[in-house]
């Protein structure tokens, strides 16, 4: 590594604000492109770099491969045909959509929710953070080298979608959460077998910490790449994990509580590192939150009652004129809808806030610079971006 | 880094003599209890109401026709058509279905090399899951729609039970709007109705709070929007797709709610009625009931010159002189006539044709006629004793109370019936009664038992609340009467009143036998009708039906061409149908009068 810095000095050249000279025509750079079609990179987008030798001297991060046009679609269709729509925004995490809508309109129509629909809600959002979790642990190990882990998470993910199916009927896209409430209670039995499925997430977990941060390939790859200062992250609107890890302790959950996290008993986890490395190490931590945190909600909810209030026609529902921000706390930190409406059956504007916008977006930009075209794919996932929720 | 960072990884080689996660057999798996599958529709239960296409968001299904469903009252005869390349499995098709017939098997492997089979009709195509019983249902205790209807305020009995104040008390804004937010526009009530009223769209307004909207959707069809509104006998409401999740919706209060809120002097404005083309053509209309009044409004908007004649003092015809006042207060008709008046129809009361006129000279006078007289002639049992002076016809009885004329009350009165005639009969003997007496003693005795009696439930809940007895499934046997007084009805049980054919053809069980003791005997079996006028005096004669109703085409054209009828005499039983048959007949009479040109 000091080789390299040998010839820092030098080469390139340093603008006076301390950006890179870069000149295409002096045949010294080369322009990579690294997507939309590349398995290093979460999903479709692009990252342009501006290679020397290895390191990157510039990148520009490239979006628009995806775009489906999600909040346009909405305003053509009634609050109620939306919640099919925006599950597909995040689609791992798809109940996150859910919730941020249904609480949106409900707010907007003055609509209280049951208790046992709240409970539900936040078991619902709870279990899609580690089924989330469990996906991106796959790909950060998979970015460095490690597929094994990616073998193992997914495993017990796919015991974790098993859990969501005899719960709500879908696996991918729950639709469980509509305006009003919940789609149904818990079933028979099911807490016995969540709690064999947390077991094997736990039994898995204790592998993954052994071979991901005992391990002297990933430590020395991941250690000291794209660390985050902290004056950043209200620069850069960093949220969730990535903020948690430079040291702020953001957490809607406990900023501004919602459902019932405040009858939780948790701490925000935070680190100082703030590298790729304590990124992961924290997320890891979350995981093993997010277990805990739903054995305590499985053990405090209500079983039974009423889980959906009384809604008027949904065919012709009208909300009357507003507009509100509900935010909530997914994996990448705070997952937030801004609804307008307009007195009229369909919302007038929704604009979704995916956290990965400024992380993928802006946040990559600069943290890819000065390093390692390899480490680029470990980078990104590291910030833990989902490409579907920057185009809605 | 350390030597511990080497090795540890090593620790993952374990999972080696780990038994695998995989299944082994994907296509033995079957999807959880509550798994959102492939689509099953009871095709029974199915009626074809099409709110499933309605929700859908990704219009995945098309309702068609599918051969084997026959389209009747209440039933479309469409089936929901899925298209597997447009759904996403969200169900909500299954959670808003109102008959519950649609649901979703745990099943979701399906394997074919021909895409246009995942077009599907469930339920009309033998598929292997149809009968499954786990997949998705929709959970209870919840509902995207309210189900339940919105009371209706009215009169307490004690309140009502001695005057012809109106009971139904009618909504008000907020509960018409909450009402009206119940439709799912399925559409089947307008299907049924028999004068097909844009009810889902006059529903519409109501719920938009565009009164003005509702009352031109309203006179689009039926000119008599006040009468519909409180006596119609609202078939839509039998079909409503939302009786299947509770009540059905108060289509007919609405209409009310909508013919009140407009007053009169706004009607020309909202219904755009001046500035007709006008035409020198003249039409002559017997009759201004319902049927005659409907033809009167459709002839006059064409720009017709029209001239009503009535044999009685007052417009309305049986819903004057037929229904109580309680249940349509004559002020509201009055409305209904007053602006099919400002139209400029001419009416000439007291006037009976065949009598005063004929119809020959009618027929010189003007270019066409149409002729809705009513059956006003009640019909007796024929029993021994039935020619006894305190025996009364219904309908005889309901024109004198309309007329403000005083009718005969005994203390003790039964009333023949099981009719809507011989419910309004019994009420307002009841209320004479009680107003006389202080007390009611009156039985009301019908051949149906209670379940197929033809008076509204409504009638029969609230004919009891004003203690009237009824006393169903007994026939009349013969009427008791000592020297000159009479002493009551002797009946015997009946035991059907239809033949397996569906003819009226009432069996009795002679050792069955019952004696309701009473003064005054009141008999409300139908009305038969008096159609003298249409056979005398005219050149040629009129074709009729084997059930000796005057034959008319579609249009309500009869043989002689320039001869209309239509209402009861060709076989109508409601208000609604004479409005029906009234604006076909004035289609038809446009048609009739301008084939020339």
């Amino acid at each position: 590594m000091t080789d390299t810095n040998k010839y820092r000095d030098k080469f390139p050249a340093k603008n006076p604000d301390g950006t890179n000279i870069i000149d295409l025509e002096s045949h010294k750079f080369v322009k990579v492109w690294q997507g939309p079609q590349h398995p290093g990179i979460t999903g479709n987008m692009a990252l342009e770099l501006i290679l020397q030798g290895d390191e990157v001297m510039s990148c520009k991060t490239h979006v628009g491969y995806l775009h489906r046009g999600f909040e346009k679609l909405m305003e053509r269709r009634k609050f109620i045909q939306c919640f099919p729509l925006v599950c597909r925004i995040a689609v791992p995490e798809p109940d996150f959509n859910e919730y941020c809508f249904a609480a949106s309109v409900e707010e907007l129509a003055g609509i209280e929710i049951p208790e046992t629909a709240k409970w539900m809600r936040t078991l619902i959002l709870e279990m899609s953070r580690l089924t989330s979790f469990l996906m991106w642990i796959g790909g950060q190990s998979g970015a460095f080298g490690l597929g094994i882990v990616g073998q193992w998470s997914n495993l017990i993910r796919d015991y974790m979608l098993d859990r969501f199916e005899e719960l709500t009927g879908g696996r991918i896209y729950r639709m469980f959460i509509l305006p009003g409430g919940v789609r149904g209670l818990l079933p028979d039995g099911f807490e016995g077998r969540m709690e064999e499925t947390l077991k094997s997430v736990e039994t898995a977990m204790n592998d993954i910490e052994r071979t991901m941060f005992s391990n002297s390939i990933f430590k020395r790859r991941a250690v000291g790449l794209g660390v985050i200062d902290p004056a950043w992250v209200d620069q850069y609107g960093i949220v969730g994990p990535n903020a948690r890890a430079a040291g702020v302790p953001k957490d809607v959950r406990k900023d501004y509580p919602y459902l019932k996290y405040p009858e939780l008993d948790f701490d925000v986890i935070t680190a100082t590192e703030s590298d790729a490395y304590t990124r992961t190490y924290l997320r890891a931590k979350e995981i093993r939150l997010s277990v805990d945190l739903i054995r305590q909600l499985l053990a405090k909810m209500p079983k039974d009652g009423e889980f959906m209030a009384k809604m008027p026609n949904m065919l012709h529902w009208k909300i009357p004129k507003g507009e509100t921000y509900v935010r909530a706390e997914c994996t990448r930190g705070e997952y937030g809808y801004y609804t307008v409406t307009d007195g009229s059956g369909y919302p007038r504007r929704v604009n979704v806030r995916g956290p990965s916008y400024t992380h993928a977006v802006a946040l990559m930009e600069k943290l890819a610079i000065d390093c390692n075209i390899a480490d680029t794919a470990g980078l990104m996932t590291s910030l833990h971006t989902y490409p579907p929720e920057i185009e809605r | 880094m350390s030597f511990k960072d080497v090795l540890s990884p090593f620790l993952a080689w374990k999972n080696l003599v780990k038994q695998p996660g995989t299944i082994k057999k994907p296509l033995e798996r079957e999807g959880a209890d509550r798994y959102r599958g492939f689509h099953q529709n009871d095709m029974k239960k199915c009626i074809g109401c099409g709110t499933c296409e309605a929700i859908c968001q990704n219009a995945a299904i098309d309702m068609v026709p599918v051969e084997g469903q026959e389209t009747t009252d209440g039933d479309s005869g469409l089936r929901p058509m899925i298209d597997y390349g447009r759904c996403c499995w969200c169900a909500l098709c299954v959670d808003i279905c109102p008959t519950g017939s649609l649901t979703m098997s745990n099943e979701f492997k399906w394997i074919d090399s021909d895409p246009d089979v995942f077009r599907f009709v469930p339920g009309a195509e033998d598929k292997s899951w149809d009968k499954d019983e786990k997949g998705y249902r929709k959970p209870d205790n919840y509902e995207l729609y309210p189900t339940g209807r919105v009371h209706m305020e009215e009169l307490k009995p004690e309140d009502r039970d001695k005057s012809f104040i109106e009971i139904v008390k009618g909504y008000s804004k907020e509960q018409a709007i909450k009402e009206a937010d119940r439709c799912v526009e399925c559409g089947l009530c307008i299907a049924t109705c028999p004068a097909h009223m844009g009810i889902p769209q006059y529903i519409a307004a109501v719920r938009n709070d565009n009164m003005e909207e509702g009352l031109r959707i309203l006179y689009e069809t039926n000119p008599l929007p006040e009468i519909c509104g409180r006596v119609c006998t609202h078939n839509c409401e039998t079909v409503c797709a939302m009786q299947y999740k509770g009540d059905p919706l108060s289509i007919r209060w609405l209409k009310r709610y909508i013919a009140d809120q407009v007053p009169i002097e706004k009607y020309k404005e909202i219904l755009g009625a001046d500035g007709f083309e006008q035409q020198d053509k003249k039409v002559a209309i017997i009759g201004a009931g319902p049927g005659g009044l409907s033809a009167a409004y459709y002839l006059a908007n064409l720009g017709y010159q029209v001239k009503v004649f009535e044999a009685m003092a007052q417009a309305g015809g049986m819903t004057r002189y037929g229904i109580p006042e309680y249940r349509l207060p004559y002020d509201q008709l009055d409305k209904d006539v007053e602006y099919i008046k400002q139209l400029g129809v001419e009416m000439q009361f007291n006037t009976r044709i065949g009598k005063d006129i004929t119809l020959d000279q009618l027929h010189k006078d003007y270019d066409a006629v149409f002729a809705a007289t009513g059956l006003h002639d009640g019909r007796s049992t024929r029993v021994a004793g039935a020619d006894h002076p305190m025996v009364f016809q219904a309908i005889d009885l309901l024109r004198d109370v309309t007329e403000g004329k005083k009718i005969t009350v005994a203390e003790k009165v039964v009333v023949i019936g099981g009719g809507n005639v011989a419910m309004d009969i019994a009420r307002t003997m009841a209320r004479l009664q009680n107003q006389k007496y202080g007390k009611v003693q009156l039985i009301l005795t019908s051949l149906e038992a209670e379940d197929i009696m033809p008076a509204d439930v409504e009638e029969i809940v609230e004919s009891r609340e004003e203690n009237v007895v009824i006393e169903p499934a007994w026939g009349p046997k013969d009427i008791k009467i000592e020297g000159d007084k009479l002493k009551g009805l002797n009946v015997i049980r009946c035991l059907s009143v239809f033949d397996k054919d569906g003819h009226f053809n009432p069996r009795f069980d002679n050792k069955e036998s019952n004696f309701f003791e009473a003064d005054q005997i009141v008999e409300a079996i139908g009305q038969g009708m008096d159609i003298k006028y249409m056979s005398e005096g005219l050149e040629n004669k009129l074709e009729m039906t084997e059930r000796n109703r005057v034959k008319v085409s579609t249009f309500s054209q009869s043989s002689l061409l320039w001869l209309f009828v239509g209402g009861d005499i060709t076989g109508g039983t409601d208000a609604i149908t004479a409005i029906a048959d009234g604006h076909r007949a004035a289609k038809g009479i446009d048609k009739y009068l301008n084939r020339e040109t």
